[in-house]
């Protein structure tokens, strides 16, 4: 099971937290801190899992961004590292060659991708067509309901005049 | 780039975006989130605030908790969101809540109702969401709340509402087992689904119920072994592929099941042959998705039953990651080695060359795999080099949480295949002063318990004894040891410091009282060097010497008679009249060498039959058991009872109670520890036990039934007559005397910190007396061991390589050895090859690799620097394309790429970025390396500062 999701840039800002077991806040800023000073000073070419306090973190570094997660010791760290490459590559679809600047302004639509994804911690849909579909459904589903509103306020605008 | 513009923020929120990326440091962000959570307190609470409003407020307080600072104050406002008619806006609400709050939060009470609601929705987006919130924010308690929706809702129409439905099923199932044990068929039944995404996620919570339970599920074998067969043939559609791999994800998974399944299983096992074989061909071992699914082939293969086509197929897959290049799948590789060497031991010896590179690698994660590896295949032949290896690493390394961890296994392998004692000494001596704060002090329990009687041969023993004194009071002059190693370094030179007659009891003495007075604030280890002052002195009386204390000595004993800890005290006092008795009364009282003789304790006092007699015909009233006393007891009762039973100095409120017929509830920890049987045991536990107890039992101490009340307060009597209970007979009966001689403080009831470490101790000690009968059959056995490797290193067949040079102590140690293994170093004539080991080699690859890397890690620096400068006004391009680099031709000029076809490879900036700036030469020209890597330095630290463009364009 993945217990959490970090994304670190290189400079150990965080750009994206998400936590599937329990952390309280003092608990969540300390596993940043550790794993941002043990990560970000490792060099290019090791491995890219890192033994953690009895858990494993599986992370890979996408330009400025370090996508990590912290599975269980018995966890196939191949695996989860195709996880971490899965989610970029959904959002790389979803945003058009994805950017650092694309997460920082829109990490509540990460949020939502990631949550189609992974769901308490396991993966949940391993198929792109399918969670790229259904971010589509929801977003125009929000388009709509802009699209409404904007007409409402028009014909209330129209009425009032 | 979709990024900017169109997403509806306020130009406030991106402003508050800009300016924490634009922070210098952690403290001007702090200031900014603490400024911006400021304003969101204020507007926050505004009346009326309009929803889409809100909505963004509380996107900000997510990003505001997110860089781990506290929004509690807004969480019921995102609370109040999921209620929200709007799709857009629940969703939100929800995506808020279930980032805020935790299970156990107050509020998730508030949810429920709207959960409870939206799980009934028409449109499946809503009921999707509330799923999502399902997953993590409903606890055991609220579980039956929407239970019966969630069954519902797996037969929904909608694949997707089914599968997030089974995911909650599962996270329930993991939550409380109980309340889903009826539902367990749903996922059988969800196995089935048209829909792979649905069967894909009905795999994890059978993952678990077969983890807990493989039995129960025997007969879906076929299924899962069809499954997997249609999966790998690619039955699934399109969709499902990754990397040109059919649903690997889901394969994983399957092979995960069917290792749980077929391990111990001949016929399960015999039926996923067939597959896995396919699978091993079918995977491609290009692709990383493809190396995940060969290595959960190999787990699958070493954990079935054996076949040895299959085995010998995941060998080949094995040496082929152990040969790679790559870090990762070297580890892999490592770990799957260690899987297929309890099938086939053999297997090792192929690859002793790559495993060695991997100790010797820099890298530390693969070093500690390759510890992990080590561990699984040491055996007597090749413990000694192995631990060397694991205590070298050991003391490089500062992470508590590993030092422990491979400080655990130095012991374990140490205790289990030590070839000599006076290896195993070194060793722990080794451990102790490495890392004698984070080793269990059962581990010193059990060492000393050995110094004291490891060997069976007397001579040897004493032998043994004496060097461990030498090499200890030569330690000791090492600042800075570890309170347990200082323990231990005590008990050894109290019991047989004056052994061998080398050193004087002065000498000794002095020694003890520097110990005593250096760590004045550790009262553990005060007390263990006043009670080996107490044993050199009670040995020179007895052997009818006179004894003259030290004047350090003294003034030490004047000090601890006056000590805080009661503990201390006590020994203090009781050394000061051990001093003015005679030989014969000491000898009885602390007989020489007798902390592993066991003591007899007189359960029915039958010393006391006489005074009993007396009494009575004095006219005494006779002794009524408490068990058959009138219903009353008076207060002074109680009083006398607590004195005796559990003396501490916690605050007494039995007293204030009333008198109770029949006695309270035991608690469960005293009837546990009250076994009347192991008489010496007994008061030792109930002080662990009862200590703990008393602040939340307040009657914890007068509750014992009275029947074991009885019994057992003349015992505690008895044991403080004597004081050491240990020596106060030498006679042999079942129990524990060695913990009372180690752990002075265990036997009395102390306060503070002594008091802890006193139950510590008794716990430890008492283990340590089970724990320690089951080690000496190992060491025992490995002189046999010993000699079956003697006759195998002459047969040559597993090969016990050349010590290798750069352990030369180890031959050594060996030949000094008392036991018939002297041979076994002299020069085997078996080929090196043999052993996997030969530490002595040197290894040049990692060598190379380490002079290779820092212009590796030049050409990542510059990468990015030289493009980012030629591009400075494209505002895609400086924060580099992350994934032009894949599979995809790169779509702009602006995005740097390289035409790779292996998008693992180079997925990252750092290596594609280097044929961008071919111009710059790595090597001869560091200082223009230099420069560059500066400038990308302040680039990526202050964006703004040299590249406004990054954020320019968002703002406009």
């Amino acid at each position: 099971m993945i217990h959490f999701v970090l994304l670190i840039s290189r400079q150990g800002k965080v750009r994206l937290t998400k936590w599937y077991s329990t952390y309280s806040q003092k608990e969540r800023s300390k596993v940043i801190r550790e794993l941002s000073s043990l990560i970000l000073t490792r060099g290019p070419k090791l491995c890219n899992f890192v033994e953690w306090k009895g858990f494993k973190v599986v992370y890979k570094r996408y330009a400025s961004l370090y996508f990590c997660m912290c599975v269980d010791p018995d966890d196939n760290e191949l695996e989860t590292l195709e996880i971490i490459h899965h989610f970029v590559e959904i959002l790389d679809r979803y945003f058009g060659s994805v950017c650092e600047l694309d997460l920082i302004f829109n990490f509540h639509k990460a949020y939502f991708i990631l949550d189609e994804i992974l769901i308490a911690g396991e993966l949940q849909e391993p198929s792109k067509r399918i969670v790229s579909r259904l971010i589509a459904a929801q977003d125009k589903l929000v388009e709509t309901a802009k699209e409404e509103a904007s007409s409402l306020s028009n014909i209330i605008a129209q009425a009032t005049k | 780039m979709g990024s900017q513009g169109g997403w509806g923020q306020s130009k406030e929120f991106l402003d508050l975006v800009k300016s924490i990326g634009e922070a210098r440091s952690k403290a001007e962000e702090d200031r900014i989130v603490l400024q911006e959570i400021e304003t969101l307190k204020r507007r926050i609470n505004e009346p009326d605030v309009p929803r889409r409003k809100m909505k963004e407020y509380i996107i900000r307080l997510v990003y505001v908790e997110m860089l781990g600072h506290d929004a509690s104050f807004g969480y019921i406002h995102a609370v109040k969101m999921t209620h929200d008619d709007s799709l857009l806006l629940k969703r939100t609400g929800y995506l808020a809540v279930t980032l805020f709050l935790n299970e156990d939060h107050d509020l998730i009470i508030l949810i429920v109702n709207t959960i409870q609601k939206d799980l009934r929705s028409d449109n499946y987006l809503v009921v999707c969401a509330a799923l999502a919130a399902v997953c993590k924010l409903i606890n055991e308690e609220t579980i039956p709340a929407v239970l019966p929706q969630v069954v519902e809702l797996l037969g929904h129409p909608k694949e997707t509402v089914r599968k997030k439905a089974i995911m909650a099923l599962h996270r329930f199932h993991q939550r409380a087992p109980t309340t889903m044990s009826h539902l367990i068929s749903n996922f059988r039944k969800r196995l089935c689904d048209n829909d792979p995404g649905v069967m894909g996620a009905t795999l994890c919570p059978l993952f678990d119920l077969i983890t807990e339970d493989a039995n129960s599920y025997k007969d879906l074998v076929m299924s899962f072994v069809s499954i997997l067969k249609q999966v790998a043939e690619r039955r699934l559609s399109k969709a499902y592929d990754y990397h040109q791999m059919p649903a690997p994800f889901i394969q994983i998974k399957l092979l995960k099941i069917l290792g749980l399944l077929g391990s111990g299983d001949k016929q399960a096992s015999g039926a996923m042959y067939n597959v896995l074989e396919d699978i091993f061909k079918k995977s491609e071992p290009s692709s990383n998705i493809g190396n995940a699914v060969l290595y959960e082939c190999i787990c699958c293969v070493s954990s079935i039953c054996q076949n040895d086509k299959l085995l010998k197929t995941a060998a080949e897959v094995t040496s082929k990651f152990l040969k790679s290049e790559s870090h990762n799948l070297k580890y892999m590789g490592i770990d799957a080695l260690g899987r297929l060497l309890k099938r086939n031991p053999e297997i090792a010896e192929e690859h002793q060359l790559a495993v060695i590179d991997c100790l010797e690698d820099p890298d530390d994660t693969l070093k500690r795999k390759t510890f992990e590896l080590l561990h699984k295949m040491t055996k007597s032949s090749n413990v000694e080099v192995i631990v060397d290896r694991m205590i070298d690493y050991m003391i490089s390394i500062s992470d508590n949480h590993y030092k422990t961890d491979i400080a655990s296994r130095c012991v374990e392998l140490a205790e289990q295949y030590a070839p000599s004692n006076h290896w195993f000494i070194q060793i722990m001596n080794k451990v102790f002063e490495h890392a004698g704060d984070l080793v269990d002090v059962r581990v010193a329990h059990n060492f000393m318990r050995l110094i004291a009687n490891g060997e069976d041969d007397e001579g040897a023993g004493s032998q043994l004894r004496s060097s461990a004194v030498v090499s200890y009071l030569h330690i000791l002059a090492e600042p800075k040891l570890p309170s347990v190693f200082l323990q231990v370094i005590c008990w050894v030179l109290g019991e047989y410091g004056i052994t061998d007659g080398k050193f004087s009891a002065s000498y000794i003495t002095g020694k003890l009282c520097d110990v005593a007075e250096a760590r004045s604030n550790d009262d553990t280890v005060r007390a263990y060097a006043i009670a080996a002052i107490m044993k050199i002195c009670a040995f020179e009386i007895a052997a009818g010497r006179k004894v003259e204390l030290l004047p350090e000595c003294q003034s030490l004993i004047d000090e601890l008679s006056a000590s805080h800890s009661t503990d201390l005290q006590q020994i203090a006092y009781e050394l000061q009249a051990l001093l003015g008795l005679d030989a014969r009364a000491v000898e009885t009282i602390m007989p020489y060498d007798a902390s592993c003789e066991d003591i007899e304790v007189d359960r029915s006092l039958s010393f006391l039959n006489s005074f009993v007699n007396q009494s009575l015909q004095n006219g005494a009233r006779p002794y009524i058991p408490e068990s058959e006393r009138p219903g009353t007891l008076n207060i002074s009762n109680y009083g006398a009872h607590d004195q005796l039973e559990a003396p501490s100095h916690a605050l007494r409120f039995e007293a204030y109670e009333l008198p109770k017929p029949s006695p309270p509830p035991i608690p469960p920890a005293l009837l546990a520890a009250a076994p009347v049987a192991d008489l010496v045991a007994v008061p030792e536990s109930a002080y662990f036990s009862t200590e703990p107890h008393q602040p939340s039992e307040p009657l914890g101490g007068a509750a014992m039934s009275p029947a074991e009340h009885g019994l057992r307060l003349r015992l505690e009597g008895v044991q403080k007559k004597w004081g050491r209970p240990s020596y106060s007979s030498s006679s042999s009966s079942s129990s524990s005397s060695a913990p009372s001689v180690s752990a002075p403080s265990a036997q009395k009831p102390a306060n503070g910190v002594a008091n802890a470490n006193g139950a510590a101790a008794a716990a430890g000690a008492q283990a340590r007396d089970s724990s320690y009968d089951s080690r000496r059959n190992p060491l025992v056995e490995v002189s046999a061991e010993k000699q079956r490797l003697a006759a195998s290193l002459f047969g040559g067949s597993s090969a016990r390589r050349e010590p290798p040079p750069a352990a030369p102590p180890a031959a050594g140690r060996r030949a000094v050895k008392p036991v018939a293994t002297v041979v076994a170093p002299a020069a085997p004539p078996a080929p090196p090859a043999g052993d996997l080991l030969d530490f002595g080699e040197p290894s040049p690859p990692p060598a190379a690799a380490a002079a290779v890397d820092p212009f590796q890690q030049l050409e990542g620096l510059l990468g990015p620097a030289s493009a980012a400068s030629s591009q400075n006004s494209t505002v895609g391009a400086v924060a580099a394309d992350l994934l032009s680099l894949h599979a995809d031709p790169p779509a702009s000029l602006a995005e740097i790429s390289l035409p790779g076809k292996n998008p693992l490879a180079e997925i990252s900036l750092v290596g594609p970025a280097a044929p961008s700036s071919p111009v710059v030469k790595k090597g001869p020209n560091p200082q223009d390396s230099l420069e560059k890597d500066a400038l990308q330095r302040q680039l990526g630290v202050v964006p703004s500062g040299q590249n406004p463009n990054l954020f320019r364009d968002l703002l406009g």
